[in-house]
This record gives structure tokens, sequence and C-alpha cells, in this order.
């Protein structure tokens, strides 16, 4: 037996529903965001100065 | 001639060398504990702002009270389905009771593994509470009636009126053969209503709560709960282990865990819960072993993102990039 | 053995001893090669971004302890009818989505980088252990909110344990039993665990590019 009508009257969030999957937007964003993060880091420049890797830094 | 064999044979196999010793590389300066300072000052930021823009969502917890002032008629069939034996915890199993076998994987019984070391009369749930309230003669006659009476009758009684509650929606007319169970669930319902129900149902033991196992169970044998949950998307079927209340963010980690209950054979299987654990269990070996896993273990050598890390090292070292086996 | 070494497992007199302490004093002085402990340098091959991912990880868990602690402080009820008890524990929660975030980040570089090669399988497993570790303690903390949402999850994840037989032991409807777990058994062993995957980290060092030797 449910009482629909007297749930907790906070709201739900937003949700995507993709076929099988439902995301919130929040933890989408999240994901998302992570993607980007990592796609930057692998290829924004690391600064370090250029003559380290030409002369190849010092030996052990 | 036994050179060239071998020469053929390690090109088939293209054997890769071991790896060299890390230390043995050339160095430059690299400053550890200011590249953490840095980390621990960026992420100390990130944190308060992140906190200070949306904070952390804290729903009130749902009270006995406030599930009666909610929901009256699922208190009420709740009390009934606990004093039927028909609920969800009088019928679980271990660790609470052995009316049930509870969940198999691959045909071993792993819910009973642990026995029944948290024992709960589902029952009592109701029983137990009503007979502490005083000054209420109809009330301890019930409880008399209903004590004095084998199991049998009680069953009937009880199964009776559960019945009678479903196919009426409510409110089910005075008639024989529910025994004392309309009296005992309506004097639930008031004891709840009244906030004498809180605290009364505590596991410890003692006047200190801390253990919620019995009253979280008669909560969560009602509908009152999982209602509330589903409407914020928090079902099992909802992919609602990823999720939180409102638009806070929830725990994105869990995507591959809930995933499985939304599909077959999981979200029609009985022995679900312990099926996925045993899946999960074994991608987590894999993923954990997976340096020990041919094919796995290969992949990075076959799509060469490493080449986006490495870039720089490459370009510099052009000469001995990309060599392989030596003979 | 070099000079440093010898006389680190030496006893007093020179020779090699029963001493216990002489001998956990070796151990631990061979749990890293000499100077490589909190190094200065790195290889010339540490030069991208994605390095930086793990340090993250470690300042997001500082952040994480400094706001449970806090939290620790004012009681389990405090969060509830304090704001500023509210605002710590939403630095709680961030920092804990950035602790998994950047963990996570972590696992996905040091995958494409083979990390595990060059006898780090072992750095590896730890690596993953700590994972799975942070999400158990992670799990006890929803179940210690004293909130709807802990009533919801605390219900619904018995069925996955009781499942299996460990709810008969682990009782997730018993706050008092998951918050101790949550404040003091599972970040010791989150900590345990990450001292010893860092310490395997400056053991072998950073894992050198696919292909090359250092006479390169």
């Amino acid at each position: 037996m449910t009482s629909p009508s007297l749930i907790s009257a906070a709201s739900s969030g937003h949700y995507v529903h993709v076929g099988v999957f439902t995301i919130s937007v929040t933890n989408l964003l999240i994901i998302v965001a992570m993607i980007v993060v990592f796609v930057l880091a692998l290829v924004l420049p690391f600064p370090g100065s250029a003559d380290v890797d030409a002369h190849g830094g010092d030996r052990p | 001639m036994a050179t060239t064999s071998v020469r053929r044979r390690t090109t088939l196999h293209k054997p890769v060398p071991p790896t060299p010793d890390a230390h043995d590389f050339a160095t430059r300066p690299y400053d550890l504990v200011r590249e953490f300072v840095l980390a621990l000052v960026a992420v100390s930021m990130l944190t308060t702002g992140l906190a200070a823009a949306f904070s952390s969502p804290d729903e009130t917890a749902i009270t006995m009270r406030s599930w009666a002032q909610a929901a009256p008629d699922d208190v009420v069939a709740t009390a009934t389905a606990e004093l039927a034996g028909t609920s969800a915890s009088a019928t679980y199993g271990p660790p609470y009771n052995s009316n049930a076998e509870g969940q198999k994987l691959l045909g071993i019984p792993t819910q009973k593994l642990g026995g029944v070391r948290i024992p709960v009369d589902s029952a009592s749930l109701v029983l137990q509470p009503l007979a502490q309230v005083a000054g209420d003669p109809p009330l301890r006659a019930a409880l008399a009636r209903w004590g004095a009476a084998d199991s049998t009758q009680q069953q009937a009684w009880a199964t009776r009126y559960a019945d009678a509650l479903a196919k009426s929606g409510g409110t089910v007319p005075p008639q024989v053969g529910y025994g004392p169970v309309p009296l005992l669930a309506s004097r639930f319902l008031t004891l709840a209503r009244s906030g004498g129900l809180e605290g009364s149902l505590t596991s410890s033991g003692n006047f200190y709560g801390g253990d919620q196992t019995r009253p979280l169970l008669l909560l969560s044998d009602g509908a009152y709960l999982e209602d509330t949950a589903r409407a914020q998307q928090l079902g099992g079927d909802q992919w609602g282990m990823m999720n939180e209340t409102g638009n806070y963010p929830g725990q994105p980690w869990m995507w591959l865990y809930t995933f499985w209950y939304q599909v077959k054979p999981f979200s029609t299987s009985d022995n679900a819960d312990a099926q996925v654990w045993g899946l999960m269990l074994v991608l987590t070996a894999g993923l954990m072993f997976l340096p020990l896993i041919p094919g796995l273990r290969s992949i990075p050598r076959w799509i060469p993102v490493h080449r986006l890390v490495w870039r720089r090292y490459y370009r510099a070292h052009a000469a001995g990039s990309g060599r392989t086996s030596r003979t | 053995m070099n000079a440093q070494l010898r006389a680190a497992t030496a006893g007093a007199a020179g020779h090699p001893t029963t001493s216990w302490t002489t001998w956990l004093r070796g151990w631990v002085s061979r749990l890293v090669p000499p100077g490589q402990a909190l190094p200065d340098r790195q290889p010339t091959y540490v030069v991208s971004w994605i390095y930086v991912f793990g340090v993250l990880t470690l300042a997001a868990l500082v952040v994480v302890l400094a706001s449970g602690a806090v939290l620790a402080a004012g009681g389990v009820a405090w969060w509830h009818v304090s704001g500023l008890g509210h605002f710590v524990n939403s630095l709680h929660l961030w920092s804990v989505e950035l602790l998994f975030a950047f963990m996570v980040i972590h696992l996905w570089g040091k995958f494409w980088m083979a990390a595990w090669r060059g006898q780090r399988v072992l750095t590896w497993v730890i690596g993953v252990l700590a994972f799975v570790v942070s999400i158990g303690t992670a799990f006890t903390g929803y179940l210690s909110q004293s909130n709807f949402d802990a009533q919801w999850i605390s219900t619904q994840a018995k069925d996955g344990l009781n499942s299996v037989g460990i709810g008969a032991w682990f009782n997730v409807l018993n706050p008092g039993q998951m918050l101790l777990w949550h404040v003091l058994l599972l970040p010791v062993a989150v900590g345990v665990v990450t001292v010893w995957h860092v310490v395997l980290v400056r053991r072998h060092g950073v894992v050198p590019p696919f292909d090359v030797e250092p006479g390169d």
C-alpha cells in the first residue's frame, strides 16, 4: 500500500534518461569534468626548462 | 644456424625488454614538498569554494511520528503485516530469523553463512511497545487475547485483516474473524502519532540508544520510507546507489555496482544482491590483478596514450625511442 | 652493500647482531634506496600534468581528515543544529568528491602508462586496495549522517551485505557501530594502505616510458 501524495516535499534533482541509463545532471557534470581534466592533463604543456630535455639532465 | 633461428623466433614473438631501473635515468630538480603544499592549498581552496557555493544535503530523518502523520494507513498495514508474519523482516531469514533460506550464489546459501546473529522477532516490533502502554484496559485485554491464542489462530486473524485492509484501501468495518488485530493496529498508530514509539524499539537494550536495528526494520517494512526514497530517484532500480537527494552530488564511483541491478538477469532475480556481490568481487579482483592478465595489461601498448604523457622525453631522445628487442 | 647500509644493519661493534632494534632499523633503511624517501630530483621524463593527481589525491585526503576531525569534535548531531557545523559537513562532502575524482584520474593515468611495469605490480595492487577501502570508508560515512539519507542507505545496503552473510557482523542498521568504523577503523586502514603505496612509489621510482634505456 503506498501513499504517494504524502511523500516528503523535497524536490527530486534533475536527471538524464538514456535507455536503461539514468544519471543525475550533477553526477554527469562531475564525470564530464573528470574526463576534460584528464585530457587537459595529457595535452597541456608542463612547466620546465627545455634545456633539461635537450641536455638530458644530470646523471644520477 | 642456431643464431638465425633464435633471431627469427625473437622477431616473431617480439619479447618486451625488461623495464630499466628508474634510478638510472638522468634527473632534474623537482620540489616534492612544494608540490604537496601547493596541492594542499589548491584543494583547500577548491573545497571551500564548492562547499560555500553548493553546501550539502541534510534531509531530516523520518520519525515514527512523522510516518504516522504522513501515512497512517501504511502504519496500520505494516503493524498488521508484522503480526501476520508476512512483513519483509518477518520473512527475511538470516541474520534476523530462520523464516527463510535467504539468497544463494551459485547454489551456495551465502545468506546463511553469518547465522542468525541479530535475532529480531517481527511481531514484537508491534507487541513490545504496546505492552508498555499503561492505563488502557481494552488494549491490555487485546494483548492478553492475542497472547492466549496459538500461532495458527494469530496468523489467521492478522492475514484476514491484512487482506481486508488491502481490498478496502484503509478503512475496514469491524467484523468477527479479525480477533484483536484491528485494536492492536489502531493503538499502535495512536502510539506512533503521540511520539511514544520513538526510542521504544531500540536494540541497545539500555537507556543509551545507538543501535537502531529494530526501528529501521519496522520503518523499512512499511511503504512510506521507500516511496519517499523513490520520489528522489534513490530506488535500487533507479540507479539510486549513485544518487543523492535533491541536486547534490552523489557517488559516481558506484556506477558499475548499481548498473547490474538495472539489467537482466539481476533486475528480475531473487538472488540479485548475492549475485551482484559475487560479480563485483570478480571484477574488482580483475582490476586489482590487471597487471597479471594477458591482453588487458597490453592495452596501454596497443592504444599509446602514453605517447602524450612522455612526448617531450621521446622527442628529446628520438634516437633511442621505439626500439623493441635487442638481440 | 654500501657503508651506510652496512652501518644500519650492524650492531655497535660493527658485527652482525641478533638485536631486534638493529634488524628493524636495517629493514626500514632498506625500504627505499638511500636519498629516495624524499628526493629533490626526479627523472627527466617526469614532466606532465598527469603526474600531479597522486599528490592531489593525498592533499584531498588531508582535507577529508581535517574536516572530519572538526565534525568529530562537534559530535554526531552538531552539523544538524549549527550553521558552522553544516559548513564543515559541506567541506567534508566536497573534499570526498574531490578525493575520488583525483584518485580515479590518477588510476586512469597509471593504467595508460602501464605503471605496473618494472616490478611495480604490488604498487598497482595496493593502489586498487586504497580505492576499495576508500569506498568502504565513504559508505560508513553515509551511514553516519543521522538523517533520511542514512535511513535509506542503511536499509538498502543491509540486503547486499546480508545476502553474503557479512551483515551478521557488520550491522549497517547500527549507527553506533558504523560511526566507530568510519571515524577510527577505516581511516586507519586508509592511512596504512596509503603509506604503503607511497613507500612503494618512492622505492621503485616513477615508471619509465615504454621502450627506453637510461643511456639514450
